[in-house]
């Protein structure tokens, strides 16, 4: 499909097309070491902390296991050519994720501030590994229903109006709920749930649709200016529809991240659709904009950009200073090989620190080496999607894949670098990593769909249909 | 669609790196820094995740610790007759961070010190838990009850008692004083409240002021030892016995004050030897103005004045200034106008004197312990400087002996020992209008020559005439108690 708008590059959509192995087997070896490691990793936390392995040690194996194995077998039979890293790399991150969670259960410090909050404390991990559960089921639903991933182009402009209604749902009076300042939940039948997370699929959905349509119009219809070639005035109006949205979020949701994860994913796809630097250029200067004006603005961005220029200085008058501090200092005092699990005290944190901060507990007891090795894991899964996206034969797929992987990747960047104090902290959360079913299920239908579209582009080519032109030309040649 | 699609790739691969490059920094770079952040609360919860090992004098320990529950430091700090040794221990306080010893010698008492690092490895490898070391001090029990004791009955003061050969400090009282069990822990209920009414500006006694290092007073007639010091090691007088040239009313140079003696004493053209004894104002006065002031501020350089001390535990420097006038030098020299002193340094004025003119370094701890009683580190005595010949030393002991004998410190007098002291009394305020401060620095020496102890006492009373006598009858009993206490603890 892409040959017909762009010449030197055609022949990259026939990549594996023939003859590719299913690499089925390399996923089963890879998923038994994610299973394996987390299970370690469980007992190693109980060893630490409180001497025995974990009574729960052979169920939590099994309950993994099994959702591996499902996830496995779903694979084989509804999507053989399927990239084979994917499914291994989230299982090991959401095995780990649910080992912090109860290492972070235990936490008697936590156990405290719970009970002095809410007057009881409860468990997360149960419930995360019910999360991972009902997560696994969507990406099988994902697998299994959703057989062409073309399907979605039919949903473009109702897909639209879902992510907007997900979107705006928190500023609903009565069900959205404030927390910690950032307005990006929703409360239903005693379930917090984080329309954010679903709404960066689903509105992925209408970019791809959308900007395949236009494309062309986007693309072409431009003025040479200073090496740019701008576009015309009327057809700034998506990305400036988009932007607005973006700024309401980031102004009646107080939250920078999704506004951020939003804005950045819409300005990929445009660039990828269109080909034209311009559109980057133009995106950058407009989030820029946008951010210079907010954050001279909004009270509770203001507080967050100065706890992150200087924690030090407002730590014991300001939350917020104190959590960014906090984070960095557990950071730091992992130091190079990190505390071991279950030693440190990143606990420390408080709130959040198994949603938000939950790297920061990654950062301190398995230190600089651990971390590295995480970020790379999730960098992988960022690069095997867009080369799911390079391999896609239909530019919808190319679209969709690109997208998720993009959001995907600011994500890690803006949470990652947030609890590091790299840049300002906003209010989202590691994908598999933390605690929250929204997250965890959403990040396993993403998943489920990258599946589905790296299995289209790897699947061969059918055989090529008998032509009767050909067979007559056969006949000739003796 | 392909060649934007690469691109996106190296910039989402850029965006890994990026988050790469700021975790080396954080965690490789910046480690150290955020592991000492004064918020990190990290730091105190080690310090109190083991016992922490023990201060201890005379073979038992002053500290202890104890396990506490509902909060996420383990162990407590705990001390055996507080307030007596708290000029001593310092505090260390779950809520309120660490002082003096337990502050310095913190990495030996928590067992983190480089120097236990292989015991420390050993230890996790055989699956023990990281034990402290202690720290043996110099001080003697004996010798630190007596003096705490005597401030009590008397009031707001400290007492100093040096081993003149070693340098090694037997006593450092200070009173009023603090327990610092009583804020050890982190109770806002309890630890904060205790905490709160030590603190100066709820508590006008100052209570956890370590008055023994930390506070200067003016040393009044106890500083004229050094002026004759300084008479004799700079040829002014020969001997003790050699008649000075000392006009009685003396007008100070440049002035038409006289500088008056306390009352009707014998103190024209005396000799240094009746001029200490009766603690005559116009002998030790021309004397500082004959030297003048470089001359004056040398030995009582050479003493330890205007230098902070470190015992480990820092001293504030004791004061002589420098660019002053006659009359101001002359003033300075018999205790007055801006000289001022610490009762460390004159205990080592006394002790110098006594240990035949050799000032020795002071010091408290004399070895660090490993966990299992090895020595880790041993100090050495050390010699600070000799502001004295041996000769002129003991022309000044024999001054200082005629004080007890038959001058104004006669309260020192002991049996069978021979003690030599100088009576203070020092006024302050304006116009003199704040309690006067007694003085009195001794040593005492034994039939065989040793001299095993050194004191200076400065007690702040109501009861303080204005005259020498009142040294001699409020500070001079307790320096006795003291010196009695160590030689009785000799034996």
């Amino acid at each position: 499909m892409s040959s017909t708008t762009n010449s030197p590059t055609h022949h990259t959509s026939t990549i594996g097309a023939i003859g590719a192995p299913s690499r089925r087997n390399t996923e089963l070896a890879l998923l038994v070491f994610a299973v394996v490691i987390p299970v370690f990793a469980y007992a190693n936390v109980g060893l630490a902390i409180n001497d025995e392995v974990p009574a729960g040690l052979a169920g939590y194996g099994l309950g993994l296991g099994l959702l591996a194995a499902i996830g496995h077998l779903v694979v084989r039979k509804f999507a053989p050519y399927a990239d084979p890293l994917l499914l291994p790399i989230a299982t090991l991150l959401n095995g780990l994720g649910l080992v912090v969670i109860w290492r972070l259960d235990q936490s008697q410090r936590l156990q405290q501030l719970a009970e002095n909050l809410y007057g009881v404390f409860s468990p997360s991990a149960p419930n995360q590994l019910m999360y991972s559960a009902v997560g696994l089921a969507l990406f099988v639903v994902v697998l299994v229903f959703l057989k062409d991933h073309r399907i979605l182009q039919r949903y473009t402009y109702i897909s639209m109006v879902a992510a907007l209604v997900l979107l705006l749902l928190p500023l609903v009076p009565g069900l959205g709920a404030d927390v910690f300042g950032a307005k990006i939940w929703i409360s239903v039948a005693g379930f917090s749930i984080q329309p954010g997370e679903f709404a960066k699929i689903i509105i992925g959905i209408f970019f791809s649709g959308y900007l395949m349509v236009k494309r062309d119009a986007l693309a072409l219809a431009s003025r040479r200016f200073m090496g740019l070639y701008l576009p015309r005035g009327r057809d700034l109006g998506p990305i400036i529809t988009i932007w607005a949205v973006s700024l309401l979020i980031l102004i009646f949701e107080n939250d920078l991240g999704t506004s951020l994860l939003f804005f950045g994913m819409f300005v990929v796809m445009l660039y990828v659709a269109t080909e034209r630097t311009s559109w980057i250029v133009i995106g950058l200067l407009m989030s820029a904009a946008g951010a210079v004006g907010v954050a001279s603005f909004a009270s509770h961005v203001q507080a967050r950009v100065d706890a992150w220029l200087d924690p030090w200085s407002c730590y014991k008058t300001s939350g917020a200073c104190e959590q960014i501090g906090q984070s960095i200092m557990s950071f730091g005092s992992g130091g190079v090989m990190g505390t071991g699990l279950g030693q440190g005290n990143s606990d420390l944190i408080g709130f959040a620190a198994n949603s938000d901060f939950i790297f920061s507990t990654f950062g301190e007891e398995l230190g600089l080496a651990g971390v590295m090795a995480m970020l790379l894991l999730y960098g992988l899964i960022i690069e095997r999607g867009v080369r799911t996206a390079l391999a896609a034969r239909d530019p919808f797929g190319k679209l969709f894949a690109v997208g998720l992987s993009g959001a995907f990747a600011l994500q890690i960047f803006v949470v990652a670098g947030g609890v590091m104090g790299l840049i300002p902290l906003t209010g989202m959360t590691m994908p598999f990593l933390a605690a929250g079913g929204s997250s965890v299920i959403a990040n396993w239908a993403l998943i489920g769909i990258l599946l589905r579209i790296s299995d289209t582009a790897r699947r061969p080519a059918p055989a090529p249909v008998s032509n009767p032109d050909a067979e007559m030309t056969q006949v000739v040649r003796p | 669609m392909n060649k934007p699609l690469r691109r996106i790739a190296i910039f989402c691969g850029l965006l890994i790196l990026t988050l790469l490059i700021r975790d080396n920094w954080l965690q490789y770079v910046k480690a150290d820094a955020l592991q000492d952040n004064v918020n990190n609360r990290r730091i105190s919860i080690e310090r109190y995740a083991q016992p922490r090992g023990d201060i201890i004098v005379g073979g038992n320990p002053i500290t202890g610790s104890v396990e506490t529950t509902g909060s996420d430091f383990k162990w407590k700090r705990t001390y055996k007759n507080g307030p007596m040794w708290a000029p001593v221990t310092g505090y260390a306080s779950q809520a309120f961070g660490a002082t003096q010893l337990e502050s310095i010698e913190d990495g030996i008492l928590t067992g983190n010190d480089d120097r236990l690092f292989f015991r420390n490895t050993l230890d996790m490898i055989t699956g023990k838990d990281q034990q402290g070391g202690n720290v043996v001090t110099t001080l003697n029990a004996a010798a630190q009850k007596a003096a705490y004791n005597g401030l009590k009955e008397r009031g707001k003061g400290a007492v100093v008692a040096l081993e003149p050969s070693t340098g090694k400090i037997l006593a450092l009282a200070s009173y009023p004083s603090y327990d610092p069990s009583s804020f050890a822990g982190n109770s806002t209920s309890t630890d904060t409240k205790a905490w709160q009414k030590l603190q100066k500006k709820n508590n006008p006694d100052d209570p956890m002021l370590n008055r023994a290092l930390r506070e200067v007073y003016p040393p009044g007639s106890t500083f004229k030892v050094v002026t004759a010091a300084a008479a004799l090691e700079h040829g002014l007088y020969k001997s003790a016995d050699e008649k000075t040239k000392s006009p009685d009313p003396w007008v100070m140079e440049g002035t038409t004050t006289e500088l008056p003696n306390e009352g009707n004493i014998p103190c024209k053209n005396a000799t240094l030897r009746v001029a200490l004894q009766y603690s005559c104002n116009t002998v030790f006065g021309k004397i500082g103005s004959d030297l003048g002031n470089d001359d004056m501020l040398e030995t009582a350089k050479q003493f330890g004045f205007t230098s902070e001390q470190f015992t480990p535990v820092r001293s504030n420097a004791s004061v002589f200034s420098n660019d002053m006038n006659p009359s101001q030098t002359a003033l300075s020299s018999i205790g007055q106008f801006n000289t001022a002193a610490t009762p460390l340094q004159m205990a080592m004025v006394a002790s110098a004197v006594a240990n035949d003119g050799k000032l020795m370094k002071p010091y408290m701890v004399d070895e660090l312990q490993a966990p299992n009683f090895d020595p880790i580190e041993t100090t050495k005595p050390e010699e600070l400087s000799q502001p004295l010949t041996p000769e002129n030393a003991q022309i000044l002991q024999s001054m200082m002996e005629t004080v007890v004998q038959d001058g104004t410190g006669k309260s020192a007098q002991m049996d069978g020992v021979t003690v030599g002291g100088k009576t203070g009394t020092a006024q302050h305020g304006v116009d003199n209008s704040e309690k006067p401060y007694a003085w009195f620095i001794s040593y005492a020496k034994l039939s065989d020559g040793s001299a095993p102890v050194a004191v200076a006492v400065v007690v702040e009373d109501e009861n303080a005439n204005r005259d020498d006598i009142s040294g001699g009858g409020l500070a001079a009993p307790i320096a006795k108690k003291v010196m009695e206490a160590v030689i009785n603890d000799k034996k």
